[in-house]
């Protein structure tokens, strides 16, 4: 396996307060692998980072044995790293289809291009088989802001792929997504991202999502990391279970099937 | 390159030929205010352009100012009136300009760019205004265009800088319609409801606006200059705020949907005029207004989107072209 | 020296006069969100109504020292009747949309207010110097101010002092700043925030007109002055830091300075001077120096 990212002490700073540090994760080329933690815990931040959006205040990233750190996000993005939101980042006032090809667009424009139509028949179709993998290719008429937030969700995520990355971060893609449509919904989107051989970081907060999808799963708590290993090594440690699960959801817990759809959402 | 000609660019090729003709039936003074408001139109093609990303320009009566200045400044100084040279150095002053202004205004969005855009505008005002040289507030005259070395006299100098108006303009427009249908400028939708995600996708938004920034100052540029040789003259007042306010005025009138439809704008605003000044000379400004606030309220897609209606191939494109700026 | 001591006195003397006339603006944004361009027409309409009631009173023979009433009563009379027309008439319709849209709105109000101003009071010049040298003149160092130019400077401060005072000294003050803060949570705690946007709004038009009116004596008011004062208050209100008070008394104070300097030093620079200090400030701090902070995330 090569390792695609590295993250060597990683830290960041807002004003006094330790939003993440001491990150050091490794993540394999085409590996599956769920980030656990309760709100405020770095998950994002850690995201942020990688991703450009956030510089680290010290620390270094590497991409492929090469120091990303600092770059910008448009820098990281053509060199293979992608990311979907937890509130879906869409062209609100625009069309579902018209959102995938602008997607398409720029990830087919490296330089500049003027007096050449940007939408062809060729890209449109690229464009609806895009989004007929995450099987939205039936809203695709539809302008985004009337959509519902699982179908905003995956063209989120659509988006977020369309230029093939090579690592994936998923910042809570069943967030919004109601309690018993999860699991089909992270059918569907695993499936559609297991055709690409790309690695995917997900964040999540329902346990059982997190045990089926990821073999591998990171412990965030108040900004370090807490844990990392096998899901099932991870998720039996006594400290990821007082400071992490005890105030995750989850969705087999003692309290029974019942009251799990009302803790659902947070 | 030259494949899939949409309908406006089938349009604006068969047009020039009608246009040029036209010249020729019409009545002079009709013919004249073609002519103006072809120029002045290509400043308020040049706002345009830029609300297609969201980003409303106050200040585009800087490289209107700028391009017929350049003219005027070679005429006066060193005795160039050929158009084609007056044309390209008023092509360079404003791309030279907007360039380097560009790397300040691609930081600013909504109310910021409108306002830094009037500032930089006002800079050259105050500066213009204040050149003894120059005829200061009174600005200065051109000389009549020469066509390599030919100097045409009377009539046929009035219908060939007609022409040489109507192709220049007509040209801007197709390249500027190619440009928006671009990657490039397609991005400038994106730009308008979602910057952080054209990030994420992988290019520059500050890029895409630089861009922008500089073609609509070069059509603006082009606009200046055909104006300035149209009316003979220059004076700051071209780039005052309130010039540019005109051409935020047009735009917003005709709307983002069609670059046809700011051409057209401008014509009929420039008739109105004529006639509104004088039934009533301190009423116009006020027709504007109430023109402009009814617009905003009930067409916000400008007036254009009640012809195109029925005609639209994109619903689509049409819908998201109006002004609504990114952000939620 | 001389030139030193004139550019100070000068430049505060300009400063006054901006802040008067940008402090309404920038009220009115900090609080609605809207960048007024019609505070331009507020302006016009305070000039002419005083120049206008001070040309008739002084025909009259009267005491001139009852001019220094009639120009504030003046101001508030045009800037509440034209702020409460406009606010109710137009602007509570659309409250909610966006920035730039409002720009544009305000821009048409701004071209009717023109008009207006041109119907009410005709295209001829005012001239109403008399309340300017009534109060007579004393030397600084040497050099003869008027001292109505010493009395604007003492009203702007006293206008800014009082809005500080009744921002953070009384208890609507408090709670405007929190409807600054947040419209829709104050909404929910039971503010009135609409009673909040119109009084804000009558206010700014009141100071803007009073900008306008108090001016009138040491100018000619003549068509156009709405227009030349729009561009002068938004380059005091940016440099600032838009919807800043505070920042509003130190961006009228570096561009009166400036415009001073530039007038003593080299005065075709005047101008031009505004703008380049605007220029200059927003390239190194790109939403002016005492922004309101704007949280961001994703």
């Amino acid at each position: 396996m090569t390792t695609l990212l590295q993250t060597s002490n990683l830290e960041r700073l807002f004003g006094a307060v330790t939003a993440a540090s001491n990150i050091n994760v490794r993540i394999d080329a085409g590996e599956v692998l769920g980030v656990i933690g309760s709100n405020g815990a770095g998950k994002t931040t850690f995201v942020n980072m990688v991703t450009g959006y956030l510089k680290p205040t010290s620390g270094q990233i590497l991409y492929r044995g090469r120091d990303i750190t600092g770059k910008p996000t448009r820098d990281i993005t053509r060199l293979g790293i992608c990311r979907s939101f937890q509130i879906p980042q869409l062209f609100l006032e625009l069309s579902a289809l018209d959102n995938m090809l602008i997607a398409l667009t720029i990830a087919k424009q490296k330089k500049p291009v003027f007096l050449r139509p940007a939408i062809t028949s060729s890209i449109k179709r690229a464009a609806m088989d895009h989004l007929a993998r995450f099987r939205i290719d039936g809203y695709a008429d539809q302008e985004v802001a009337t959509l519902p937030q699982g179908v905003r969700k995956l063209i989120d995520i659509a988006m977020a792929t369309v230029a093939d990355p090579d690592l994936l971060f998923l910042d809570e893609p069943t967030s919004g997504v109601s309690a018993d449509e999860k699991m089909h919904f992270m059918e569907v989107l695993i499936n559609a991202l297991k055709a690409t051989k790309t690695a995917v970081l997900f964040i999540e907060h329902d346990m059982e999502i997190v045990e089926t999808f990821s073999p591998r799963v990171i412990a965030f708590y108040e900004g370090k990391i807490l844990a990392d290993g096998p899901t099932k090594e991870v998720l039996e440690n006594a400290k990821v279970r007082e400071f992490v699960i005890g105030s995750e959801f989850h969705r087999k817990s003692d309290i029974g099937e019942a009251s799990s759809s009302e803790k659902g959402e947070e | 390159m030259t494949r899939s000609l949409d309908r406006t660019e089938i349009s604006l090729m068969a047009g020039l030929p009608v246009l040029i003709a036209l010249g020729f039936v019409l009545p002079e003074w009709i013919v004249n205010y073609i002519q103006v408001s072809l120029g002045t139109g290509l400043v308020a093609l040049g706002v345009m352009i830029q609300m297609r990303a969201g980003l409303v320009s106050f200040g585009q009566g800087l490289y209107f100012c700028i391009g017929g200045y350049a003219a005027g400044l070679a005429g006066k100084f060193a005795g160039i009136s050929d158009i084609f040279l007056l044309l390209a150095l008023g092509i360079v002053a404003s791309v030279a300009v907007s360039f380097v202004l560009g790397f300040l205004l691609r930081r600013y969005r909504e109310i910021f760019y409108a306002m830094l855009s009037l500032a930089v505008s006002m800079i050259l005002f105050g500066l213009l205004s204040s050149i003894e040289e120059l005829g200061s507030t009174d600005g200065f005259n051109l000389p009549a265009a020469t066509y390599f070395g030919w100097a045409p006299q009377d009539e046929t100098a009035k219908y060939a800088l007609y022409i040489a108006t109507c192709i220049p303009t007509i040209l801007c427009a197709f390249l500027l319609n190619r440009y928006l249908r671009s990657p490039t400028g397609f991005i400038g939708e994106a730009i308008r409801e979602n910057e952080l995600r054209v990030e994420y996708l992988g290019t520059s938004a500050h890029r895409a606006v630089h861009i922008k920034y500089v073609l609509a100052a070069t059509v603006s540029g082009i606009g200046g200059v055909l104006w300035a040789l149209a009316l003979g003259h220059v004076d700051p007042e071209m780039t005052n705020w309130t010039t540019s306010g005109q051409f935020v005025f047009i735009a917003i009138l005709s709307g983002t949907g069609n670059i046809v439809a700011p051409l057209f704008g401008t014509f009929i605003l420039e008739i109105v005029r004529v006639y509104a000044v004088e039934v009533s000379p301190n009423t116009w400004q006020m027709i504007l207004g109430i023109v402009m606030l009814l617009t905003i309220i009930f067409l916000p897609k400008g007036l254009w989107s009640l012809i195109r209606k029925s005609t639209t191939v994109n619903t689509q494109r049409q819908k998201t072209s109006e002004v609504r700026p990114g952000g939620e | 020296m001389l030139t030193a001591v004139a550019i100070a006195v000068d430049g505060l003397g300009f400063a006054a006069w901006l802040f008067l006339s940008s402090v309404g603006l920038t009220l009115i944004y900090g609080v609605m969100r809207i960048l007024n361009i019609a505070h331009g027409g507020f302006y016009a309409l305070g000039a002419y109504s005083a120049a206008w009631s001070v040309g008739l009173y002084v025909q009259t023979g009267s005491n001139v020292a009852f001019t220094y009433l009639l120009i504030p009563a003046a101001a508030i009379v045009v800037g509440v009747v034209a702020g409460l027309l406009i606010e109710r008439g137009v602007l509570r319709f659309m409250y909610g949309r966006d920035e730039v849209l409002m720009v544009l709105v305000t821009y048409a109000l701004f071209l009717i207010l023109e008009d207006a101003t041109k119907l009410i009071w005709g295209t001829e010049s005012y001239v109403a110097f008399q309340p300017a040298y009534y109060l007579g003149t004393i030397d600084v160092f040497d050099i003869p101010y008027t001292v109505y130019k010493f009395l604007i400077i003492g009203v702007a401060v006293l206008c800014g002092l009082s809005l500080w005072l009744v921002l953070t000294h009384t208890r609507s003050g408090k709670l405007l700043l929190v409807v600054i803060e947040d419209r829709e949570i104050s909404s929910a705690l039971g503010i009135n925030v609409t009673l909040f946007f119109t009084v804000t709004f009558v206010i700014g038009a009141t100071l803007g007109a009073l900008g306008g009116a108090i001016t009138a004596p040491e100018i000619s008011v003549s068509p156009g002055i709405g227009a030349e004062v729009i561009v002068m208050a938004f380059a005091v209100i940016v440099i600032g830091g838009m919807g800043s008070v505070g920042g509003a008394m130190i961006g009228a104070v570096i561009v009166g300075l400036a415009r001073a300097a530039s007038v003593h030093i080299y005065p075709p620079a005047e101008l031009f001077s505004i703008y380049l200090v605007m220029a200059a400030v927003l390239a190194v701090k790109p939403y002016g120096l005492f922004a309101l902070a704007e949280g961001r995330k994703i």
